[in-house]
């Protein structure tokens, strides 16, 4: 597995005392798109907060390009190529939107490219061009993750951490931004870890699935035989 | 009619230096969601350092620059020294800090320029224009103008123009975001604090002259006239932060002229509580609920 984009390998991770994931492993290969199930509390979000750095690692390793990732200051991560849309959007509401995805591309020495970047996401989310100076919380919940996801991709990002996209939105609206996700991993070799609680419309477009039950990996496997797994299904997914 | 012009423009310029020092309460608030009560003791310092370069060079305008840079330097070591250790968890642990570096500041003050009032010049006359025989304003206020326009102009371009000062409002409005986001926080507040300090010493070096002299205690009173021009205005509000210094200097001017000097501070705080009853979050709050 020496082509992995991330290798994640028996990390354990928490608040405080007591961890919240043990021992967890998983492999995000380029352009893959791995979804990341379980019920409420499975430790999904701490998942992708520890591996930004935002919650410490107790133990375990994680490797992204080749290159140790622990260690890395939360800031430097969109240097590395990683870029993490937190859950509930993280929009800056305060800012206009224009102003949320220039700072999206802000770290970026490449001005030029970085313009253009902003100009494609406009391209790409019509809605987020009409309202380029509209305050963050003027907008829909789709308009906002469409904003995060679009903030995100200024940063010409190699692997997307993307925490419950779907949370709040109308079946329609995740409907599309699942579709863009599978059309931006096509075009541009987009890897994705994918955090949610919906998980027909996650494994709908995911090549691999990992399911976390209390912290732990309880199953690892492609999205299409988890989804046909109906034991699996009724005992961590709920349907 | 004379009087109330005189009184106005009076207003106007004592204002202004309540708006600069309202506006560097803001700017730390926004950041850092402290309140910062030691900007007076530390905008003291600051003229006091400006008081030996001056008194050692003869230059006024040597040591007004070296106070704002005194100034900057005092806000980035106050923040990286001091106020980066405090636990955020309850808004009252900043508080109690800055109140002891305010006892902390006076006192080496005092120990080291004596607790007197000494005499600070101003680089410009203070004796009124008269036109057609309505004394107006001096020389000063006109400086005092022109200094705050300045640095309200060049916040205003900062942040709604630069990077810098989109990542400063990025960083006080959702730290991990920007985080994630590339954004040293910790950078941005560090900066934000030198800032507010620089602009609290300028307006240290605006209305120390006007009043007794320098003293340890000498912006007390200014404090007080401040905070409530920048808690009046909202604090989270820039804009408000001026209004409300005007609004504050306008008040106590023609409170102290037309009716008594000594009734001046009830006029402040009768201010306060009118705006807190009708509008808590101050003038120019946004109407979003924010959690601190």
């Amino acid at each position: 597995m020496s082509g992995a984009l991330l290798q994640v390998e028996g990390l354990t991770a928490g608040y405080g005392a007591a961890p919240v994931l043990h021992d967890v492993g998983l492999t995000v290969q380029p352009g893959e798109i791995v979804a990341v199930l379980g019920a409420n509390g499975a430790g999904k979000t701490t998942l992708l907060r520890t591996l930004s750095g935002l919650v410490r690692t107790t133990r375990g390793r994680v490797v992204f390009d080749g290159a140790e990732l622990s260690g890395t200051k939360v800031e430097h991560l969109v240097r590395r190529g990683i870029a993490h849309v937190p859950e509930g959007r993280g929009v800056v509401t305060e800012l206009t939107v224009d102003e949320n995805l220039r700072l999206g591309g802000l770290w970026r020495r490449d001005r030029a490219d970085s313009r253009k970047a902003l100009d494609e996401v406009y391209e790409l989310f019509p809605p987020l061009a009409q309202r380029r100076t509209f305050a963050g919380h003027q907008l829909s919940g789709g308009e906002r993750q469409m904003l995060a996801l679009g903030r995100a991709l200024v940063g010409r990002p190699r692997l997307l951490l993307l925490d419950e996209p779907s949370l709040g939105l109308a079946p329609k609206v995740t409907g599309q931004i699942m579709a863009l996700l599978r059309d931006l991993r096509e075009r541009t070799g987009l890897a994705v870890l994918l955090v949610e609680q919906n998980v027909r419309s996650a494994l709908s477009i995911a090549d691999e699935g990992v399911v976390l039950a209390l912290g732990r990996v309880v199953a690892r496997n492609k999205a299409s035989v988890l989804r046909d797994d109906a034991d699996l299904r009724h005992a961590y997914l709920g349907f | 009619m004379d009087r109330f012009v005189y009184l106005t423009f009076d207003g106007l310029s004592r204002g202004l230096v309540y708006a600069a020092f309202a506006l560097a309460l803001v700017l730390i608030w926004r950041a850092a969601r402290i309140v910062n009560f030691a900007q007076g003791a530390m905008a003291v310092a600051a003229v006091y350092v400006a008081y030996s370069v001056t008194n050692a060079t003869g230059s006024y305008w040597l040591g007004f620059v070296v106070a704002l840079l005194a100034g900057l330097v005092l806000g980035v070591t106050v923040e990286r020294v001091v106020m980066r250790f405090v636990d955020h968890s309850s808004p009252l642990n900043g508080v109690v800090v800055a109140l002891g570096l305010v006892l902390i500041i006076q006192g080496t003050l005092g120990i080291i320029y004596g607790n007197e009032y000494l005499p600070v010049e101003t680089p410009f006359s203070r004796d009124a224009f008269e036109v057609g025989g309505i004394a107006m304003l001096s020389r000063y206020d006109l400086f005092v103008f022109a200094a705050v326009g300045t640095v309200v102009v060049l916040l205003s371009l900062l942040f709604t123009r630069t990077a810098i000062g989109l990542r400063m409002r990025a960083a006080a409005f959702a730290p991990d975001v920007s985080r994630l986001l590339g954004v040293s926080v910790g950078g941005m507040l560090t900066l934000g604090w030198a800032l507010a300090a620089a602009v609290g010493s300028l307006a240290g070096m605006l209305v120390v002259p006007t009043e007794l002299g320098v003293h340890p205690t000498a912006m007390d009173v200014v404090f007080v006239s401040a905070f409530t021009a920048a808690v009046v205005g909202g604090l989270d509000s820039p804009i408000g932060a001026v209004i409300g210094g005007l609004v504050v200097g306008l008040l106590l001017s023609y409170v102290s002229g037309y009716i008594d000097v000594t009734v001046a501070p009830m006029a402040i705080l009768t201010l306060l509580v009118v705006v807190l009853l009708g509008k808590p979050g101050g003038l120019f709050s946004s109407s979003k609920a924010r959690v601190a």
